[in-house]
């Protein structure tokens, strides 16, 4: 029920990767005081219990000065932010960053809100093709995927970036690798993470007694239970990544997914795949007949009682909508042995932004530890942060463990893996072959 | 200087056609009332129409109108001088009685004098006080009396009436009619009367002319 | 001299922009394997089917309906209750009507609610397909009711111009009953007047994104919703499919007008056989006011309600299915929705005053010159003007979007000029016909009376003119606030409306904030109305022949 279907809650969005033949996926090339750095992390792992105190990290690569001359040519700026629109929560929480940017440093931070990122790639497409190199209208994009995969394809970015930020060496570049690896592809500092998210599924506790343990069981109790379970249409991002934590758990060998789709071997490593959604079609609501159109519109028939479980992207989405009074006070959250998809969501700066240097003190701003645990809290956003709690300062890492994670969100442990996302083009198959199988009703 | 309304070998063609439908050629000495008769869409509206300077588009005038000396033809309807009386008053809506009178004063006269003119040609209307009235809720004769003294008090050199009286009831017609023709004459104002009713003819006492082609 | 200039000024003020923005859009259609591409698409035959189904039948019904109310309620209480209840909906945004529609039928909606449980035994809500349904069924009820309003305003507008009174009475003495009366002596003439405005109906109904979006089916969705889904996307290889969809479009909205003028005739033809048969059907009069009355205050209270209910939304707390009510009430939305809001309505209020002033002036001096030349303009250009209403949207603006790129314009400018091309024919449609409708005689005389062709203007015409003026005002006020595409894409995403933050935060389905943005969507197009009776009401209070 939305008036755009929107491929975008945290940017990701059906796309079609180019092949260029014999293209390796390249390597992450460390810098020399990147490889440091990771020594003396893992030096320092070693010798200190978890809990024990870490002083902070000495600043990475920039040195001070130069940060500060890019904080003095930052003030007065303004930057424009192209995100994803459909949350009140998330334009409040930007909104709530822009005053502490406008207070420290003197940007004025302003939110374009937009139904999909799409809509600020073409936008930077469309000025270079008119030859607007300066001056460009977006300066930050919250972007991932395969938007992330084509904008760097056609060379629409500016960076590295992200590595030479202060805060930089507080994200937990080891426990999380999608913080440095988007769908497979490698930022290389093209784009700065700030949000961790996981796919996590939720249902009314008060209707379903006991949540399936894994996929085989969602399936049969989809089955029993008719009319009650669906998944967004593709190629909205949400619905192909059901699709894709389905095949994870039905593919033959799951580091295939790591690597680009073999057209050769496609059809036979999916077709147990097609064999699971087949089975359970005529069971979901609408028989199957219609999809809810993006994550909100899956949330909203949850809300109204029209399903009992669906699933989400933020693992704390559950807790903030309950906490706001939209959703029942007896929806929880669980997710199925063997680990759902987790990926991240980045900052990315254009190549023709016109306030590159306000826009890299935001994506800074975004990564302090005050920030992140702001994101956190089920009241603002329930965002998983994207720092490594062991490296923060004692009075940092307090902002987090005393946060109360929400009466529906599932405690790290209780999480479960984060299974890497795909590679893009499995991602643009999958969408292609679901619209080509279920694309128009019978 | 030739007084009074003077239409020399006037032909009016419609759009498309050939021939003049209207042939007319003669004059109307002032305080006199030409009379044009024809059957019901012969062209009596579209003749006068000629002569005050709203033609439509399409029809095709010849010949010279001259009023008082001074040539009229192809000038704008506001340059001529020549008042009109339609077959309904059409006294504007959106304005008082006085407002309707007013608009035809010239923009020269104003304050006191410009009510007391107002006031003076109700009286000789015999509407005296009617200045604040809403001209909807006046009756037909009244609306009648109204229209004349409007088109009157923008001192006219000549005056057309296409059918004024034909919707008023038999005995306001006398009435209006005998009051119209009185006061044009008073004024010296040359008159052109159209009309199928063979009774205003004859109250006009003036020449009746046909000029239309069958 | 200024004037003469106008006719030329407007037109191409319309037609440059279409021109220029079609040929941005169809030129990617023309290259090799777009339409190949497009043809590969096996939803193609259905999206075809929905979009010409749909949008001839939604044209046809609110147009059955008009006449119907026209033609059995005219001059009755009930029309004039009928009236004020359509009228501000006419100010409801199509994305505003569309969602409160949607939360009345949906089985979750306020409809299943008030019947559950006791009615229903629904605990929780059944799973039947009303919304959304293959067929196109509740996007073509949401196009008939949001349609009706403006097609009313429209015959009203037009009807003086027919002399229906009188031709009724006419009837009325011949024996003919109040409907067929109506249908064989006044629509004839009203039916021309109406053609256009019907036109526009049938290409918004074909072609409209967001309702579409709502209420229409999603597998696959009418074409010009997918036509939009392609645009959106940032892959270079959708752009030739949309710009092909965006073609084929065009084609069918040009064929459904060809369909629909061919069906004019046939129905001319089967009404003078009916008309010469001297049908009466008086008897029929009772039961089709009572249809007409129904299907009138239906529809429209389908709209209000909705639109009360995504207003109750707006207060809600927590509101779970079957609860008829909230079970809580709070601000927080409104307080949440307060930040940012006075720029975003100070944005909205100044492009629509902006748009619907300089449009008003436009039209005023296009009429004002055409009766000056005391000729009408020519067919074709009356076509020019009513092109940006014929095309669709969704073929035009990305081409305008690259112009303006081009061109190196952006931001407030832009958005002005863009929503000034597409406010001016609607301010053209209500007002033309009430202009026309001067009695030609009343300029005649007052120029008689020796006023020039300015006094005639600013002392005659306007005047008589202040209730349409104003309403063709309110309506180019409701066109702006309402528009979605030229203000995001000719604004760069820079300027900021009520209706594109609507949109934008509709795409996360928070019916809460939908409903605060609906109902203050709505304000200022209802204060515009509301201005358009009262201002001339309390202006000509002393004249009675004003008050009509």
């Amino acid at each position: 029920m939305s008036a755009l279907p929107s491929y975008d809650c945290l940017g990701r969005v059906f796309l079609r990767i180019p092949r260029r033949p014999g293209a390796q996926t390249p390597r992450v090339q460390p810098s020399a005081s990147e490889n440091t750095l990771q020594i003396q992390r893992r030096h320092l792992l070693g010798a200190f219990a978890a809990a024990a105190a870490l002083p902070a990290l000495p600043r990475a690569a920039r040195s001070s000065e130069t940060w500060e001359a890019l904080l003095a040519r930052a003030s007065g700026q303004t930057v424009w932010w192209h995100a994803w629109g459909g949350d009140p929560k998330i334009n409040d929480f930007i909104a709530w960053l822009g005053t502490q940017a406008q207070a420290r440093f003197g940007i004025t931070l302003n939110h374009v809100k937009l139904s999909s990122t799409a809509e600020a790639v073409a936008a930077v497409l469309a000025e270079r093709d008119a030859g607007r190199v300066t001056g460009g209208s977006v300066d930050l994009v919250w972007i991932n995927g395969e938007n992330f995969a084509a904008m760097r394809a056609e060379n629409l970015l500016f960076g590295p970036f992200a590595e030479s930020l202060p805060n930089w060496p507080l994200v937990d570049t080891v426990g999380k690798p999608a913080t440095v690896t988007d769908f497979t592809l490698p930022t290389l500092g093209y784009e700065s993470p700030w949000a961790m998210a996981q796919l996590v599924f939720e249902y009314d506790s008060a209707r379903v007694a006991a949540p399936p343990a894994n996929m085989a069981a969602l399936r049969d109790w989809i089955i029993a239970n008719p009319a009650r379970f669906t998944y967004p249409q593709p190629p909205d991002y949400l619905g192909t990544t059901f699709l894709k934590q389905v095949l994870y758990t039905t593919i033959a060998e799951q580091a295939l997914l790591q690597a680009p789709v073999d057209p050769a071997d496609y059809d036979r490593l999916v077709a147990p795949l097609w064999d699971w959604i087949a089975s359970v079609t005529p069971a979901l609501w609408r028989g199957g007949r219609a999809y809810p159109a993006s994550e909100t519109a899956l949330g909203q028939l949850l809300a109204d009682g029209e399903v009992d479980i669906a699933f989400a992207f933020n693992p704390g989405r559950a807790s903030a909508e309950i906490a706001a009074g939209a959703l029942a006070g007896t929806v929880r959250t669980f997710t199925p042995s063997g680990g759902t998809i987790g990926n991240a969501s980045f900052l990315a700066i254009p190549f023709n932004a016109s306030a590159r240097e306000g826009a890299q003190v935001i994506a800074d701003l975004i990564l302090s530890p005050e920030v992140q645990a702001r994101a956190q809290d089920p009241a603002i956003l329930g965002f998983q942060t994207v720092l490594d709690l062991v490296r923060l300062r004692p009075e940092d890492r307090a902002r987090f463990t005393a946060l109360d994670l929400g009466v529906a969100t599932l405690s790290p442990d209780a999480l479960g893996p984060a299974l890497l996302e795909p590679h893009a083009s499995w991602t643009t198959e999958l969408a292609r072959d679901w619209q080509a199988r279920y694309g128009t009703s019978p | 200087m030739k007084a009074g309304l003077h239409m020399h070998d006037l032909r009016i063609t419609a759009p498309g056609a050939d021939a003049p439908f209207v042939r007319l050629d003669g004059q109307v000495p002032p305080g006199q009332v030409l009379t044009v008769m024809g059957p019901s869409g012969s062209g009596k509206s579209t003749l006068l129409a000629a002569l005050i300077g709203s033609l439509p588009a399409g029809f095709r005038l010849s010949g010279a109108i001259t009023l008082n000396g001074r040539a009229v033809t192809g000038l704008p309807t506001e340059a001529r001088r020549i008042g009109i009386l339609f077959q309904d008053p059409l006294l504007f809506p959106h304005l008082s009685v006085a407002g309707n009178l007013a608009f035809a004063l010239p923009r020269g006269l104003r304050g006191a004098a410009r009510a007391e003119t107002i006031e003076a040609a109700l009286e000789e209307a015999g509407l005296g006080g009617f200045g604040p009235r809403d001209p909807a809720t006046l009756s037909g004769g009244e609306r009648a009396r109204v229209a004349l003294m409007r088109t009157l008090l923008a001192a006219p050199e000549a005056l057309l009436l296409d059918e004024p009286f034909s919707r008023l009831d038999a005995a306001r017609r006398a009435q209006i009619r005998a009051f119209t023709f009185a006061t044009a004459r008073a004024h010296g104002l040359p008159v052109v009367l159209v009309t199928h009713d063979v009774q205003d003819a004859e109250a006009a006492a003036g020449p009746i002319v046909s000029p239309f082609a069958d | 001299m200024i004037l003469r200039a106008a006719p030329a000024l407007v037109l191409s003020l319309m037609a440059l922009p279409v021109a220029a923005g079609l040929l941005g859009t169809i030129g990617p259609a023309l290259r090799p394997g777009a339409l190949e591409a497009l043809l590969a698409w096996p939803g193609l035959a259905r999206a075809i089917a929905l979009s010409l189904v749909t949008g001839l039948s939604s044209t046809v019904l609110a147009l059955a309906v008009v006449v119907l109310i026209l033609a059995t309620l005219s001059e009755s209480r009930a029309f004039t209750a009928l009236r004020r209840l359509l009228s501000p909906l006419l100010a409801l945004p199509h994305a505003a009507a569309a969602l409160g529609l949607a939360f009345l039928i949906a089985p979750s909606g306020w409809i299943a609610r008030a019947l559950s449980p006791w009615a229903t035994g629904w605990s929780v809500p059944p799973d039947a397909l009303i919304l959304n349904d293959p067929f196109g069924l509740s996007l073509t009820l949401g196009l008939v009711a949001k349609e009706i309003p403006f097609l009313l305003l429209m015959a009203l507008a037009a009807l003086p111009q027919t002399g229906a009174p009188a031709r009724q009475v006419l009837a009325a003495s011949l024996g003919y009953g109040r409907a067929s009366g109506f249908v064989f002596a006044v629509l004839p003439a009203l039916y021309p007047l109406l053609r256009l405005p019907c036109l526009a109906v049938l290409a918004y109904g074909m072609t409209s994104v967001e309702m579409g979006m709502i209420l229409g089916p999603g597998l696959p969705p009418p074409l010009s919703v997918q036509v939009a889904l392609w645009s959106a996307q940032a892959d270079l290889a959708t752009r030739p499919l949309a710009a092909a969809g965006a073609l084929v479009q065009l084609g069918l909205v040009a064929a459904a007008m060809g369909l629909w003028l061919l069906a004019e005739r046939a129905v001319i033809r089967l009404l003078r056989r009916a008309t010469m048969a001297g049908l009466r059907a008086r008897a029929l009069d009772a039961p089709l006011a009572a249809l007409a009355l129904t299907l009138g205050a239906g529809l429209g209270g389908a709209l209000a309600l909705g639109l009360a209910g995504l207003a109750l939304w707006s207060f809600a707390g927590s509101w779970t299915f079957p609860d008829l009510l909230p079970q809580t009430l709070t601000f927080t939305i409104w307080q949440r929705a307060g930040m940012g809001l006075t720029a975003t309505t100070l944005t909205t209020l100044a492009l629509a005053l902006a748009s619907a002033v300089v449009a008003l002036a436009l039209v005023l001096a296009l009429l004002e010159a055409e009766a000056r030349q005391g000729r009408r303009l020519s067919l074709p250009a009356q076509a020019i003007l009513w092109l940006p209403l014929l095309v669709p949207q969704i073929a035009l603006l990305p081409g305008l979007q690259a112009l303006a790129l081009q061109l190196g314009a952006g931001g407030a400018a832009a958005v002005f000029a863009g929503h000034l091309v597409f406010v001016l024919p609607y301010v053209f449609l209500s007002l033309s016909a009430p202009f026309r409708a001067i009695d030609p005689r009343l300029a005649t005389l007052a120029a008689s009376l020796g006023a020039g062709p300015d006094r005639r203007f600013w002392h005659l015409r306007l005047p008589l003119l202040l209730r349409p003026a104003l309403t063709a005002l309110a309506v180019g006020l409701a066109v702006s606030v309402g528009q979605y595409l030229p203000t995001l894409l000719l604004g760069g995403g820079r300027v900021t409306t009520l209706t594109t933050e609507a949109v934008a935060l509709s795409s996360g389905g928070n019916r809460r904030l939908i409903g605060a943005y609906a109902l203050l969507q709505m304000l200022l197009p209802t204060l515009g109305f509301a201005l358009a009776i009262l201002v001339p009401a309390l202006a000509f209070r002393h004249r009675k022949a004003m008050q009509r």
